[in-house]
Formats: C-alpha cells, structure tokens, sequence
C-alpha cells in the first residue's frame, strides 16, 4: 500500500481540478476550495522541510567538526535571528490592539528591518552579479562558428541596442521605419513570437500528456523507490 | 534618519560590498555574507509560509470561535507527514501521501490551463487569415504561421529530419535561434539593470553621490 | 590575506570617506568631461582589440571594470537620450488612458525587491497617472513582498505630488488588500469571489466595510487588470487563470528575463500590452509623463550594452582570424 496510496490520491486530486475546470459548481467549487487550501498548507510544510534540513546539514557539520564551520554556524545564527524577529513581531502583533501584521515596519530592529536592509540587499546583490559574469562569459565563449550562431549573435545585437535609445541614435540618418528600435520591435513582436510560441506550443503538448501520466499513475518516477 | 535606518543602511552596503568582492576573488568577506543569506532566506521563508499559510489558512479556520472548520485539519495531517523525511527511511515513506496529493493538484490545473492557454489558443492565433492588411502585415501574418510550424517541425524527433522535413526543420532551428538571440539580449538587460539598482543604492541612498 | 589585499581594503576605506565626506553632493560631470571620458574609454577599446587579436584575452577582471565603469559613469554625466516608444507599451497606455475617471483598475504587484529596479519605475508612474486621473486602484500580491513594494510605489506618487495627499483617501480612491498565498488557485477563486481571497485588506479592514469595494464581486466588476511581474506566479498565471478563464482585459509589466516568452500572448490577444524590462518602464514613463529612476537609467543601461556587444565583437573578430590561419595552414 506504500505506493498505491499515493498513487490513489493523484489520481482523486487531479481529476477533481480538471472536472472543476468544466464544473465549477457544488460539490467540485468546494472540493477545489478546500484543496487550494490543503495546497498552501502543505507547501507551508514543504518549506519547514528545506529549512530544518539546512539546519540539521549545518548542525552535523559544526558537531563533527567538518570543514566549513563558520560557514555552518553563520546559516544557523542568522537563521535563527531572522526566525525569532518574525515570531516575536508576528505574535506582539496579534496581541496588540489594533492588532498589526508581523510585516508592519515598527520602530526599531524588526523583521520588516531584517528583510529591507539584510536579506534584499544580499539577494538583490547575489543575481546582480550575473551582470560581470555574463558580460565576461560571452567575451570569451560567445563565439559565431556557424550559420546559426551568427543568427543568435545578430539578433542579440540588434535587439540589445534597439531596445535602448543608442540605438536609434547610431541609425538616426535612416528613415524613421528603418531604424534600430524599429528593427528590434519587429524582430521581438514577429521572429520571437513565433519561436516563442512554437516552444509554448511543445511545452503545453509535452505537459498535457505527461500530467495525464501522472494522474492516470502511469508515470510514478515521483513517488521514489521502496 | 533613525539610528537603525542609518545602520541598515551601512550594514547593507557592507553586505552588497562583501558580495562584490567575489568579482576579485573568492575572499573570506564574500563567504560570510554568503552564509549570512543561505540562512536569512531560509529563515524569511520559513517565517512567511508559517504566518501566511499555516496561521492564515490553517489556525484562523480550524480554530475560529464562531465556527471551527475541520477540513484544514486534514491539509495540517498531510503536512506533518511531509516532516517525516526527516527522519530516516523507516517512516519516511509516510511523506509520499503530501508529495501525491502536491503532484495530482498542480498536475489536474496546470494540464488545464497549459492546454487551453499555451496550446489551443496560441494554434489558434497562429491560423489567421494571411492575406489582410498591407504588404508588410502579410509578410509578418505568413513569418509567424511558418516559425511556429516549423519549429514545431523542428521538436518532433519521432520522424527522421531528412527531405522536405529536414527542411522545415532547418527553418524551424533559423527561427528558434533568432528567438534565443533576443532572450539574451533581454536578459543582458535585466542582468545589468538589477545591478543598476544596486549601484543606485550605493551611490544614492549610501554615499548620496546622486540625487 | 596578502599584502595587496590588505592596501586594497585600505584603499576602498579611503575612497568610500572621500565620497562621502569631501566630494560634492550630488555630483556631477560637465558635458566636456563626460564626453572626454566616454573618448578614453572607447580608445582604451582599441587596446584590447589588438591584444585580443594577439591572442592575448584581457583578464576576466578587466571585462568587470568596464562593466562596472558603463553602468555608475552615467549616473554622473548630463547626457539626454530620446527614449524610442515601442507598439506593445504604447498599447499598454492607451489602455489606460481610455479608462474614465472612477475606473477601477486591479494592479497585482507580483514582485519582490530584487526586481524592483525594473519593476518599480513603471509602477511608481502607473500609480501616479492612476492618481492623477482618478482611477481607482485595487491592490493585491501574489507575491509576499507585493503589496510592500505597492505601498512604495502610492508613497512615491504622494511625494512627487504632495496636494496627492489630501486629495486622494484610502479606501475611497484606493485600497491595498495585501497578499495571498496560493498562486494560480488565487487568480481562480477570486474569479468567483474576491472577498473568499481576501476578507479584509491589509491593516485588517473587513472587505465589506471598504467603500472602493462595494459592488466589487469578482472580475466582472472591474474595468481593467494591470500586472506587474517578475517570475511565478505572475503574468502567464494570470493570462490562464484570469484572461483566458473569465474574460479579464489585462496589461503587465515584466522584467527582462520574462518578457520575451510573453510575446506570444501579446500576439494572440490574450494580453492587451506589455512593458518589458527597463527600457519598457523608461517607455512608460515617458508616455505617462512622470520621467523617474527608468529615464535615468537607461542612460547606463546603452553604454553597458555597448561594452558588451564590443567585446563579444573583439572575441569574434580573434577568433574569425585564428579561423582564417588554421585554414591558411
């Protein structure tokens, strides 16, 4: 039963939303609703997982004194300051009369300061360096060895100055149709679209099927081994 | 500005200095901040989920004065049973009831919204009347109806790509690359932007270099 | 750390004292300078182009110098470029501006702060015109972050026009639902009903008590939807779940990465506009008249991608003339 269960439960789940897509009366509404409900629930419950496991990773590799120990301690403590700022705010602000969300920027060290002046700038800071690595990457691998790389290369070019206003600048002498932005307007609303939906369309069909699979418990590769 | 507004602020230049410091090389400043946003992250979201959906959706049903509900009951039993991979095979089996019943619902939604969203209505725009319009609509209507097909072509690898096929397949690569071409350029733009942002902070709101 | 680090460490101390202390604020170049240093920069070119055709690669750190120097050296210079309009935000606007006063528009802010330098300036100035045209804005996120970044974005316009403060009331002319877990299953619940979604705003306000929100059912009861969107869920969600399940007419912002695989719904008129990345929002701004931070921007956004198509030019032209030998030999 350790992998019928399962497979049960795909199979009720999945085609209670499908029918509630054509049926969207009672009982399917109600079905959907409390499914929608059981989804943010267990998906609350999917993120804990992740969490206590850095944690439970982190504490294993401080306790048998592996490599990275600083590294291991700094997740913990600043997993730790972070979490007791949301539930201290989050419970005060409960009690409070009226009561305010644990997201409210009160005066003072809080979750909402944590957030704006740690954990954004980190991440904000983190993807904004893709902006070195993808200029310096394409400098060295970027390279037109073919027709169709010459294709890539070229559309990239024109659409990374038409899109800004260099670009018209650079073909100012060219009647107003015949300029850049123009160029990249077209290339964008024409040539893209129909490659873009040309993956749409196979991604869709690949979907469609392979969810089919899944609810009809055809492919079980999800459920893992024994 | 507040004390606290003004540490935040050189705390977090600190933190977006310590990040680009990776640009030089990889540096003991850079492993910290690092370690400092694996656990931050981890601890936002794991305070998020918990207020947002176990107290929102969950505690505020079940437990209301007026009129408990029990249904949220049964999404909190599942839950639990996805903390059971934690703890080693023997019960960890247990959390493939919540993975199942993850899977059945994003499979039974997106399957609808992906077929009639992505697929028919797309097809649909893609068969329009060819010969409307002026000379340069008709140009556009027919370049669009020929990418999308034959970058279909180009996908369906149960048919050797030889011949007339092979053809349309080759076009269909021609259209496909064009539209790879303007996603990098798109995404050179967002790169750069997101660290526009950041040089907006350290110039503007830090140094006050810019209004 | 080594010798070199240590007086690069003291070096940064330095400069970030000067920069903040001594030099002027704000600073700016004069015209001359400006055009002298973009002179410099474009000879300091033609170096790397011959040590690159030497087969010398210039260092990856060097790659890094003029990324950096293109994107902050323009925050600095007076330089004024015409901002080209392109047809998709141009038909996101007159959206907008067909609205009547007293509209209620829907703006789902579904974003956090990474995005937000893209994303922000075209909703600082969608909020702004809505404000100044009287349009009534509903606010909501599908994102955590949303409605915080929605909450800047009616401060902003509150500071660009402070009579905006009297004349606009919360609840009245807009209100801030804040946000809901879920994703796509939102997007089709408030289909039916907003107030199941959202039974109170985002300082605890019951649903029913909120004059903006009276007669507001569902997607029926508006008149249009904007979305501003960085990743999932956002504009392909609600293009399934609301465009193309009840009929709601939507327009949406998105950032560069996004935006190109939104084209096909754009085509298919599923969408009615779309702004893309930065230059989308310097667009916006320009049509809606409120020039901000994406006008400012764009500046820098051009000479980075000069410097990038320049180099991945000097790449190709080394490697076209080490084709060219190997077939000479």
């Amino acid at each position: 039963m350790r992998r019928e269960i399962p497979i049960a439960i795909t199979f009720i789940v999945g085609t209670v939303f499908i029918i509630a897509y054509f049926i969207p009366h009672y009982p399917f509404n109600q079905f959907e609703n409390w499914f929608n409900d059981w989804f943010a629930i267990v998906a609350a419950f999917a993120i804990w997982l992740g969490a206590l496991n850095l944690l439970k990773i982190s504490a294993i590799k401080i306790f048998l004194k592996k490599t990275d120990q600083l590294h291991a301690a700094l997740i913990i403590i600043s997993f730790l300051v972070m979490i007791f700022y949301g539930f201290y705010n989050g419970f005060s602000g409960i009690m409070a009369n009226p009561p305010y969300s644990y997201r409210d920027p009160a005066p003072g060290i809080n979750f909402s300061w944590l957030y704006d002046y740690v954990y954004s700038s980190l991440s904000a800071t983190m993807f904004a360096l893709l902006a070195f690595f993808v200029a310096s990457a394409s400098y060295r691998a970027f390279r037109a060895r073919n027709f169709e790389a010459t294709l890539l290369l070229v559309a990239g070019f024109l659409v990374m100055l038409g899109r800004v206003p260099v670009g018209d600048l650079i073909t100012q002498w060219l009647p107003r149709d015949y300029q850049l932005s123009q160029l990249a307007n077209w290339i964008m609303n024409i040539l893209n679209t129909a490659g873009q939906r040309a993956i749409m369309i196979g991604i869709a069909l690949g979907l469609v099927s392979t969810s089919l699979r899944i609810i009809l418990g055809l492919e079980r590769a999800y459920l893992g081994g024994d | 500005m507040s004390w606290e507004q003004t540490f935040g602020i050189w705390l977090a230049a600190a933190f977006t200095l310590g990040i680009v410091s990776f640009l030089y090389r990889d540096n003991i400043f850079y492993k910290v901040c690092e370690a400092i946003f694996v656990g931050s992250s981890a601890g936002y979201w794991f305070v998020t989920y918990f207020w947002d959906n176990l107290y929102r959706k969950f505690y505020l049903q079940a437990f209301d004065p007026v009129s408990p509900h029990i249904a949220p009951w049964v999404g909190f039993i599942l839950g639990v049973l996805m903390l059971t991979r934690l703890f080693g095979a023997k019960i960890a089996w247990l959390s493939r009831w919540p993975l199942a019943f993850i899977i059945g619902a994003t499979a039974g939604v997106y399957m609808m919204f992906y077929f009639v969203s992505n697929a028919m209505l797309q097809i649909g725009a893609s068969i329009k009347p060819v010969f409307v319009g002026s000379f340069g609509d008709i140009v556009s209507n027919v370049l669009i109806a020929a990418g999308t097909f034959c970058g279909l072509v180009y996908f369906f690898f149960s048919k050797e790509h030889k011949g007339v096929f092979g053809g349309a397949a080759r076009v269909g690569i021609w259209f496909l690359m064009v539209t790879f071409g303007a996603s990098f350029g798109y995404t050179v733009m967002s790169r750069m932007s997101l660290m526009l942002g950041r040089l907006d902070f350290l110039f503007g709101d830090w140094l006050r270099l810019i209004s | 750390m080594r010798t070199r680090e240590i007086i690069a460490f003291f070096a940064l101390i330095a400069l970030i004292l000067l920069a903040k202390y001594v030099l002027p604020h704000p600073m700016q170049f004069s015209p001359t300078l400006s055009l002298i240093i973009i002179i410099l920069l474009s000879l300091t070119f033609i170096i790397i182009g011959v040590l690159t055709l030497q087969g010398k690669f210039v260092e990856r750190r060097i790659v890094f110098i003029y990324v950096g120097a293109a994107l902050t050296l323009p925050f600095f210079m007076q330089i004024e470029l015409e901002v080209p309009i392109s047809p998709e935000v141009q038909s996101a606007y007159d959206q907008i501006e067909s609205l009547n006063p007293g509209s209620k528009i829907l703006a789902a802010f579904d974003y956090d702060p990474p995005s937000a330098p893209e994303l922000q300036p075209m909703a600082d100035a969608f909020m702004k015109y809505c404000f100044h045209k009287g349009i009534k804005v509903i606010i909501m996120g599908l994102w955590p972050q949303g409605p915080q970044q929605a909450g800047q974005s009616v401060e902003a316009a509150f500071e660009d026009d402070p009579a905006l403060r009297d004349k606009i009331r919360y609840g009245v002319d807009y209100v801030n639902l804040g946000f809901q877990s879920g994703n796509e299953f939102v997007i089709l619940r408030m289909g039916e009903s907003f107030k199941a979604m959202f039974p109170a705003d985002i300082y605890g306000t019951p649903y029913d008590s909120i004059p903006i929100l009276r007669n507001v059912k569902n997607y029926s009861n508006i008149d249009y939807c904007m979305n501003f969107s960085a990743g999932k869920p956002g504009t392909q969600e609600w293009v399934q779940g609301a465009v193309d399940r009840f009929g709601l007419k939507l327009s949406a912002g998105n950032t560069a990465v996004q935006a190109p695989m939104i084209y096909p719904y754009l085509q298919a008129g599923q969408l009615d506009g779309l702004m893309g990345g930065m230059a989308g929002a310097a667009e916006f701004e320009k049509l809606t008249g409120y020039k901000d931070k994406a006008t400012t921007f764009i500046k820098s956004q051009s000479f980075a991608h000069i410097v990038v198509i320049v180099f991945i030019i000097i790449g190709n032209m080394a490697f076209l003339r080490g084709k060219t030998e190997r077939k000479v030999k």
